[in-house]
């Protein structure tokens, strides 16, 4: 056998020729693109035939309108306002339903339990605890959220959101932050851990930590429910009750513009601090506008939303609910261990317009935001006599029975809307950023600003003898 | 044509006018992203619209809306048709 | 393939690209511009079978699904959407790799039927790649609606791959779609991709490099495709070949031995 051998080739080799070709012609990539392009023009033109119509087609009419000086904005606002009436609306009589339902149920487990013999403290926890944090959370967060996904999935099949970051781009622009940030807040309404993991789609690395840092400003579902009930309860039942759900409606889109205002500005300080550059570029596509598939959104977001919602419940409110009974059980000296965590965070909780008990739901919500009200209530309930959560006039009595006032319910909204994200959240932003410097500030930031704005909120409204 | 209508940047372009696109002084990963998008030298453009603030526009090109900021569109030359 | 092959190619897809295959199963890409109706196309063939997730080591989706044809199994692997796969973002890299490297049996895709041009674009560098691609055009309700006409025969005769009309969320077109990937997957369709005419300056370019790298790369890739990514400067492409096809950029070098 006889062999030659031919001169070796390296890649590296074939690199360095290739670098000098581009040297000597630094157009090369610019006229691989063009080329492409023209050969994509030469199939293109004699396959499509197009007859030329005189009038604009419809979807630029409705660009004309939904992107206007005039009506731009308000319709963006009044499209959210919408979107929050009808999961208000919507989701009063399935919540009201699933309740009665599952504490129907819950009344026949405590007779099952009672005949089996159960100790107290059994029926306790599995019961009063863990079933009852379960019930809560799927009773109230099911419905807003099959109700609230679906009609977001249907702005966003229609076409309408990258208009939406087309309409807002320019106040983004003026944070040196990117447009498409409201494309991930958006999704944030939903789920922040989703909103999070959204934040791929801006390319700026820093104009992407921006969206990650602020995102938790916009309420999740999670939190919709928490901020529904207190405007209904305290907000909307100050007027007459044909109004409620109305004044209601218009509480929670004010706290939502409250959130995207905070994002503003929180943008701007990071991009003139932390994460300081100027604006980059944007280049947005704006899509035609396409008949959403009614089908496909709501079977598909009714599933997807209701096994998330059950899992949820089962990972995250099930056992909290357990361990809060607990909590709330254990008594040493006069008090339950909840009272003596409750008492040590009064003067903080009320120094910010809160109390005890309902910062420390907050603190062990950490998990999932929407166990918060389930904890509150139980913490609340087990130093009084039982009652059952069955209906909101039903929640309004207890709180105002522990000492509610407007000024409570307000700083108690405010801080939901403001404080610390979930430790799903938590989570997304640690596996995007890849950084625990990052996600401590994803931690942080939203804690400071809902310290501060409470403390302020309180204490002007205590001056000024408000209460 | 006249002198003033050609070589000028994208973004002095008005609603409706029609162009053609000379040259780009982009840098980097936007200069490509515009190329992708089918944004190569002969390549018509029209003006569509604008966003409420004024800032980004909508051009149509190849059939696809794309909005760009006043900056990126300035670093954009055209020959106005 | 052989069965060492097939094994070998298994290994890679798992550890690359965090896709697991069963045994016979084809693998499907598909890809496609932004706003295309791509993920419809994907959940109509595939329904509810389906598995998200992260591309490895990248912050960048995933998502596979599988459907049966005709007793045979097909994973499909949606990349993410690009205008592009020329490889400056991450997303484009992704895409890429998997349709250079992962050798799916098929590459589907999907056009937009009402900016065709711009979609050829992509389709185009696909072809480029591979010749087991299947172009569908999808939208065509849209296209029909816009009284926009397209000469499917004609695209498919200047093409060189099968061209598929569809309006996935009508469901239309989909069992010839499906069709189509089986023959292409299983061999009994062999397509001959247009390749894309350069310049004179590009072209004159690829011939100083082409013989070259023809000898370096042998048979495992386009050699005309691999000299324009060179002389594109695409760095992240360089970092691919040297990873995915065991070229060490300094010391290796391959020896050519002529009997």
């Amino acid at each position: 056998m006889s062999t030659t051998i031919k001169p070796m080739i390296t890649l590296e080799e074939i690199c360095i020729e290739a670098e000098k070709i581009r040297l000597s012609n630094p157009n090369v990539g610019d006229k691989i693109v063009s080329d492409i392009y023209a050969n994509a023009e030469t199939i293109a033109r004699p396959a499509v035939t197009k007859k030329a119509t005189e009038a604009r087609p419809w979807d630029h009419k409705l660009d004309d309108i939904l992107t206007s000086r005039l009506f731009g904005y308000p319709i963006m606002l009044t499209l959210l306002s919408l979107i929050f009436w009808i999961t208000i609306t919507g989701a009063n009589i399935p919540s009201q339903m699933i309740a009665d339902i599952l504490f129907a149920f819950q009344d026949q487990l405590l007779v099952w339990f009672e005949l089996a013999g159960a100790p107290s403290w059994l029926t306790g926890v599995l019961v009063l605890g863990m079933y009852r944090g379960l019930a809560w959370v799927v009773a109230v967060m099911l419905p807003p959220m099959a109700i609230f996904f679906p009609l977001f999935t249907l702005l966003e099949d229609l076409g309408y959101l990258p208009r939406v970051a087309f309409n807002l781009d320019n106040m983004f622009k003026k944070c040196h932050a990117c447009g498409k940030q409201i494309l991930t807040m958006c999704m944030g309404f939903g789920c922040n851990a989703a909103g999070i993991i959204a934040c791929r789609i801006i390319d700026s690395p820093r104009e992407r930590l921006i969206a990650v840092l602020t995102n938790n400003f916009v309420p999740c579902n999670g939190r919709f429910p928490t901020l529904i009930a207190i405007a209904t309860i305290f907000m909307g039942g100050m007027v007459i009750s044909e109004l409620q759900i109305a004044v209601a409606s218009l509480v929670v889109t004010c706290l939502v513009m409250l959130g995207i205002l905070i994002t503003f500005a929180v943008s701007w300080a990071l991009s003139h601090t932390i994460l300081k550059g100027e604006a980059s570029s944007l280049v947005l596509e704006l899509p035609p506008y396409r008949k959403p598939q009614f089908g496909a959104i709501f079977y598909r977001s009714l599933i997807d939303r209701t096994t998330f919602v059950l899992k949820r419940a089962i990972i995250m409110a099930a056992p909290a609910g357990a361990i809060t009974w607990i909590l709330a059980n254990i008594y040493i000296g006069e008090l339950s261990i909840v009272g003596h965590l409750a008492a040590w965070l009064q003067p903080l909780g009320y120094a910010i317009g809160l109390d005890g008990f309902i910062l420390l739901a907050f603190i062990l919500g950490l998990p999932a935001n929407e166990i918060v009200m389930p904890i509150l209530l139980m913490c609340y309930l087990s130093s009084g006599q039982m009652l059952e959560f069955e209906s909101l006039e039903e929640l309004q009595r207890i709180l105002i029975r522990n000492n509610w006032t407007w000024l409570t319910a307000l700083c108690t909204m405010l801080f939901c809307l403001l404080h610390w994200p979930c430790t799903t959240t938590l989570l997304s932003a640690y596996k995007e950023t890849g950084s625990k410097k990052w996600t401590f500030l994803t931690f942080i930031i939203p804690t400071t600003i809902a310290f501060t704005v409470c403390f302020l909120v309180a204490q002007t409204a205590r001056l000024l003898h408000l209460v | 044509m006249n002198n003033v209508l050609t070589n000028i940047p994208l973004s002095t372009i008005g609603i409706g006018s029609m162009c053609q696109i000379v040259s780009l002084n982009l840098q980097g990963l936007l200069r490509r992203r515009i190329l992708d998008l089918g944004m190569v030298p002969g390549t018509p453009v029209q003006c569509i619209r604008k966003s409420p603030a004024g800032d980004p526009v909508a051009y149509m090109v190849r059939d696809t809306l794309i909005a760009l900021r006043r900056e990126d569109a300035s670093q954009i030359n055209v020959n106005l048709m | 393939m052989t069965n060492a092959n097939t094994e070998e190619h298994h290994k890679l897809l798992r550890e690359h690209f965090g896709i697991t295959t069963t045994p016979g199963q084809f693998t499907v890409a598909l890809a496609g511009n932004p706003n295309v109706g791509k993920s419809t196309v994907f959940n109509a063939l595939t329904g509810l079978h389906q598995h998200t997730g992260n591309w490895p080591g990248k912050t960048v989706d995933n998502a596979q699904g599988n459907f049966t044809y005709l007793d045979r199994s097909f994973l499909m692997v949606d990349l993410p959407g690009t205008y592009s796969i020329l490889a400056h973002t991450v997303e484009e890299q992704v895409a890429r790799d998997f349709i250079c490297f992962g050798k799916p049996d098929a590459t589907l895709v999907v056009l937009d039927a009402t900016c065709l041009e711009r979609n050829l674009n992509l389709a185009l560098q696909v072809m480029e790649i591979t010749p087991r691609v299947i172009v569908c055009v999808n939208l065509m309700d849209e296209a029909e609606k816009k009284d926009i006409n397209i000469n499917i025969s004609f695209l498919q005769k200047e093409l060189g791959v099968p061209v598929v009309p569809t309006a996935a969320r009508n469901g239309k077109g989909l069992d010839d779609l499906r069709q189509k990937l089986y023959e292409m997957s299983t061999g009994l369709c062999i397509a001959a991709p247009r390749q894309i005419n350069y310049s004179l300056e590009v072209e004159n370019a690829i011939q100083q490099l082409l013989p070259k790298v023809s000898r370096l790369i042998g048979p495992n890739l386009n050699p005309r495709w691999v000299a324009l990514r060179l002389l594109d400067g695409d760095q992240a492409f360089i970092r691919s070949i040297t990873h995915f096809l065991d070229f060490d950029l300094n010391l290796t070098s391959l020896q050519e031995v002529a009997v």
